[in-house]
């Protein structure tokens, strides 16, 4: 793994703040709805047939589903916070479901996965060409299931079966309950369970995707949007065009790519000193 | 031209049937290479000297026409691919031990890396056409970036088994639960828990597929050219 201290967000087109139009895209979604959106226009226009998506198996536990309709990726809108082994159901969107045209989502580690089995597929047949759209989403760590349930439930004092969302900005860790209350517990109070591999990581911005997007940079209830390869600059495009999604110049909108640029740097610095630390050690790392 | 032969020794012949399964991009690869040596699918008789050899199968090393084929590939290719799990790893013969008829000393099988120096490893079970026609295509244009972890496989990579992303990822602190080791396995010998892998060792035929896709082990870095 060789990143570029110098270059926080990989290489991309443009970068823009955007959000959904779709109204039932908003009630659901984690931010501006980028991910559902792009998932439900491609479905509904014949550019995907199947994606990959984390659904929400109850009590935030995550399960990865290949969904074919806008239902079912209405249903799986929303960040949950564990993690969601997404690329164990490719081969069988492209099997069982008989995918041609497969819209994948995941976490910078998730797409850099595909971007390995596209270019060496060694256990993937008939799978590299099938895939015809990677969205990442911004990523700073994750947690074991039993990790983000003892953050809501011990530190947040709140059950996991009364949660309806769960958000990290602002430096805190956010959960709302379905009673209206919101909880908020200082982000520090949340390492101690973090996923310890995620501190080799020094990708935030997913910078492998064809389109990136997460929350920092942007307001409440828009998203940042990389748009990165010339695949999705096409789609993007044509979303825009159909009038999918409303979008601002980055410049325009507070507090802007400047603290997305901030958090980036600050996951590379740290976790590439956890890389040289665990050389010095003598474990492996990724090469 | 390039001239590439196909030898098969203990093997099943899926990998040949998989470089075939490349359609249209078989016909490209043909156009820049001579067969000359195949005996499924050609009538020549002898190994001729070649510039690629693509070898399928393990080696039974009580079978002396198995050893002699083995080490007279060697001598007549510049470049010998082990294609496949049994010639790279070892695959399902490594649950050979013999006493079947109508040889029942035939028990030890070796994966040709273990017997004669390999240059090039493409494991799987079958290894992928996409894989077979990476290999090739860069063999033909001299690319030794993409080829490097193949060429590692080749002289490190024998001993492979579901183990392997328990040891070398999960028990390193490496795992972060994508859950491609378990996309990638041929039999679905790996379930993710917890978003781990859990290997169901009954049903692992040790082709390396799970940790040569673990973007945790290896990830080279011409894969982060996008465009």
């Amino acid at each position: 793994m060789r990143w570029n201290r110098m270059n926080p967000f990989g290489s991309y087109k443009k970068v823009v703040s955007a959000r959904s139009t779709l109204k039932e895209v908003l009630k659901k979604a984690q931010d501006g709805g980028i991910v559902s959106t792009a998932f439900i226009y491609g479905l509904e226009n014949n550019l995907l047939d199947g994606v990959i998506v984390a659904d929400n198996a109850g009590e935030f536990k995550a399960v990865p589903k290949v969904a074919t309709t806008p239902e079912e990726v209405l249903e799986a809108a929303g960040t949950k916070y564990t993690v969601c082994p997404n690329i164990s159901v490719l081969k069988s969107a492209v099997r069982e479901y008989g995918c041609e045209k497969i819209g994948v989502v995941g976490t910078p580690c998730q797409v850099r996965a595909v971007r390995k089995l596209m270019k060496y597929p060694v256990g993937f047949r008939h799978v590299p060409d099938k895939i015809a759209l990677i969205i990442g989403i911004f990523c700073m760590e994750n947690f074991p299931y039993y990790g983000l349930k003892l953050i809501v439930e011990e530190h947040c004092g709140v059950k996991m079966e009364d949660v309806v969302k769960m958000d990290i900005g602002k430096g805190k860790f956010w959960v709302y309950t379905r009673w209206g209350e919101t909880k908020a517990i200082k982000l520090k109070e949340t390492h101690p369970y973090e996923q310890i591999a995620c501190h080799v990581c020094t990708d935030y911005t997913a910078e492998l995707a064809d389109i990136s997007t997460g929350s920092v940079g942007s307001p409440d209830g828009w998203s940042t949007v990389f748009i990165r390869t010339a695949k999705g600059e096409e789609i993007f495009n044509k979303m825009v065009e159909d009038g999918y999604l409303e979008v601002k110049p980055i410049e325009e909108v507070k507090p802007g790519l400047g603290l997305v640029e901030k958090l980036a740097l600050q996951k590379k610095e740290k976790n590439m000193k956890e890389i040289e630390h665990r050389k010095e050690l003598g474990l492996p790392i990724p090469y | 031209m390039v001239k590439v032969a196909h030898v098969q020794l203990c093997s099943c012949c899926g990998c040949l049937v998989s470089l075939a399964d490349t359609y249209e991009k078989l016909l490209d690869v043909l156009n820049s290479i001579e067969l000359v040596y195949c005996q499924t699918l050609a009538d020549a008789r002898e190994i001729p000297e070649c510039d690629i050899a693509l070898v399928e199968g393990s080696v039974c090393l009580d079978d002396h026409h198995s050893l002699e084929v083995a080490q007279e590939v060697r001598k007549k290719a510049k470049i010998v691919v082990a294609l496949g799990a049994c010639a790279a790893t070892g695959g399902v013969t490594r649950y050979c031990k013999g006493n079947q008829l109508s040889k029942p000393v035939h028990s030890s099988f070796s994966p040709l890396t273990e017997v004669i120096k390999v240059d090039l490893a493409i494991p799987g079970c079958p290894p992928s056409p996409e894989a077979i026609v990476g290999v090739i295509t860069a063999a033909l244009n001299g690319d030794m970036e993409y080829l490097q972890p193949y060429a590692e496989l080749a002289e490190k990579g024998s001993e492979a088994c579901g183990c392997d992303v328990i040891y070398k990822v999960v028990n390193k602190s490496l795992c972060m639960g994508c859950g491609t080791c378990a996309a990638a396995c041929p039999t679905r010998a790996i379930e993710m828990l917890d978003g781990r892998p859990n290997v169901l060792k009954e049903l692992c035929i040790k082709c390396g597929a799970c940790s040569v896709q673990c973007p945790r082990i290896r990830f080279p870095e011409l894969i982060e050219k996008i465009e």
